[in-house]
């Protein structure tokens, strides 16, 4: 399962380090000043979608994802995973990160066993390992260290990793950033058919709209910061999409373009 | 002539030229020792003082010879050899995990820091005259002295690479369900590995600086002593020797330390 209510979800940071202090000053300066990040989310996505979070860059899109995997408490709302309520960070919504969350200290397979490392059994534990190592096409590379490998096997080491933990929900953020377009291209195909694969919920955040169209069941638009909430588009397009094919779908793409303060799709 | 074309390296045209390259490692610092000998030699012609007050290599050399036949270098040199690993791995044992958990713990740090810094630019040699009077006469003052040196330039880079470790790896570890040991053991302290070598190599070389001056006040062995000793029965050659020792064994330490670069889970820290 991996159904995630999101109910009126604020965040707030307190900017404390640009503040003055002085004895007199009015409360609001004395606290620092306060950032709000989130503005009042709503949203509630069915367990096994693939959502695609859009916004433009600093919006709120990572403080969300964050929020929603228990990395950070919202200021107010609240956040439920499957009618639970989420209290902290667990291996039953493994977040993939946006620079390399991999441990430079252990092997590709020792990264990935973290992900089985619950499972009693060695044996067992060894063959999951291998399978998710071979889905995400890195065999023959177990015994390197993530620096010997390129961006893209990384990601994909780090994929493995978060799919061996067999998590109800999988966040990921921008992790195709520092891609080159092909690898990127081709990632882009193998979430997806990952996904359609294992039928897990994926909160996937990105600032490239032709790639949450492209990838997405789902695709929530976001405003500047404070974000709210300024589309929320289902997709019933069947994969691999094109633009080209689905005029509806270029027509959503425009639609995306100009909310987003972009009058033309390039 | 030097061959710099790697590809005809390669291909084997130059065999001679890639037996220099292979040696080069070896014959430059040879080279530089040498010319140090060299223009020691020199000088010592030139200065036209007697031997007795500016010995030369060769009378050096005489004087290593009789006290490596005599054993008293090799007595000295395990003296002193004892009294800087017990103090200096004294010191890591204590400094590190101390660090680890100063660095990790955020009350702890703001409620030492003050009193660190306060403690660590007070000189180790300072600390003389109160490790004599508690410690007594013999190793244990110089030990104390020793780990003095090392722990306070240990326990701050400790903390220092504690704190700056990447924020994503706690998060990892926490996605992971870590416990707070294995967060310690799996993620802390291999993070720090590669910073905190080259403080163990200069850590190393303040206990030699520090043993020499512990041993001319406390102890009667040892390779300051043998200084002393030696200053005291006008033997210049053999302070001179002394000194050489000392050199010697710090290059030796220093390549023992050098080769846990090369253990394959800390290489990831040199890109």
């Amino acid at each position: 399962m991996g159904h995630i209510l999101v109910k009126d979800v604020r965040k707030e940071y307190v900017e404390r380090r640009g503040a003055r202090r002085r004895m007199n000053s009015d409360p609001d300066l004395r606290s620092g000043n306060h950032l709000p990040v989130l503005d009042g989310i709503d949203l509630e996505f069915a367990n096994g979608e693939l959502v695609c979070i859009l916004g433009p860059s600093g919006c709120g899109k990572t403080t969300l994802a964050r929020v929603i995997a228990g990395f950070d408490r919202p200021t107010s709302g609240t956040v439920l995973i499957d009618g639970e309520k989420v209290k902290g960070p667990s291996s039953e919504h493994i977040f993939v990160f946006q620079h390399s969350g991999l441990f430079p200290w252990m092997t590709v397979w020792e990264n990935v066993r973290l992900g089985a490392r619950h499972m009693k059994e060695k044996e067992e534990m060894a063959a999951k390992v291998q399978e998710h190592l071979d889905v995400v096409n890195l065999t023959g590379y177990e015994h390197l260290y993530p620096h010997q490998l390129s961006g893209g096997m990384q990601r994909r080491a780090e994929l493995a990793r978060a799919l061996v933990a067999d998590p109800e929900v999988l966040f990921m953020d921008e992790p195709f950033a520092g891609l080159d377009f092909l690898t990127r291209l081709k990632m882009r195909e193998e979430i997806i058919n990952m996904h359609e694969l294992i039928q897990k919920t994926i909160v996937f955040i990105t600032h490239d709209i032709d790639e949450a169209l492209v990838m997405g069941d789902r695709v929530v638009v976001f405003t500047e910061r404070p974000a709210k909430v300024r589309l929320d588009l289902k997709l019933e397009f069947p994969h691999p999409r094109d633009f080209h094919s689905y005029d509806e779908l270029e027509r959503l793409r425009r639609d995306v373009y100009t909310e987003l303060g972009v009058h033309y799709a390039l | 002539m030097a061959c710099r074309n790697a590809e005809l390296v390669s291909l084997k045209i130059c065999q001679a030229p890639m037996n220099y390259t292979r040696l080069r490692p070896y014959l430059l610092p040879v080279l530089s020792f040498a010319a140090v000998v060299a223009v020691w030699g020199i000088a010592r012609r030139l200065s036209g003082w007697s031997p007795t007050v500016f010995p030369g290599p060769l009378d050096a050399a005489v004087g290593m010879w009789e006290l490596i036949r005599d054993g008293s270098l090799l007595k000295h040199s395990v003296a002193s050899l004892f009294r800087v690993t017990a103090g200096y791995y004294l010191a890591v044992a204590i400094g590190t995990p101390l660090g680890i958990v100063l660095g990790w713990w955020k009350t702890g740090q703001l409620l030492t820091n003050g009193l660190i810094q306060f403690l660590r630019p007070i000189s180790p040699l300072a600390w003389i005259p109160l490790a004599m009077l508690w410690f007594g006469i013999g190793d244990k003052p110089a030990i104390f002295l020793i780990f003095l040196s090392s722990f306070f330039p240990l326990l701050v880079s400790t903390i220092y690479s504690v704190n700056h470790i990447r924020t994503v790896y706690f998060q990892v570890a926490a996605n992971f369900n870590f416990t707070p040991f294995e967060t310690i053991t799996r993620v802390i302290f291999p993070a720090i590995l590669p910073d905190i070598l080259p403080a163990l190599r200069i850590s190393l070389g303040i206990a030699w600086l520090v043993v020499v001056a512990a041993e001319m006040i406390a102890v009667k062995s040892g390779l300051g002593y043998l200084i002393l000793d030696s200053r005291n029965a006008l033997r210049m050659d053999y302070v001179m020797d002394a000194m050489i020792a000392i050199g010697v064994i710090g290059i030796c330490l220093d390549r023992v330390i050098v080769q846990l670069n090369r253990i394959k889970s800390v290489a990831w820290g040199r890109t």
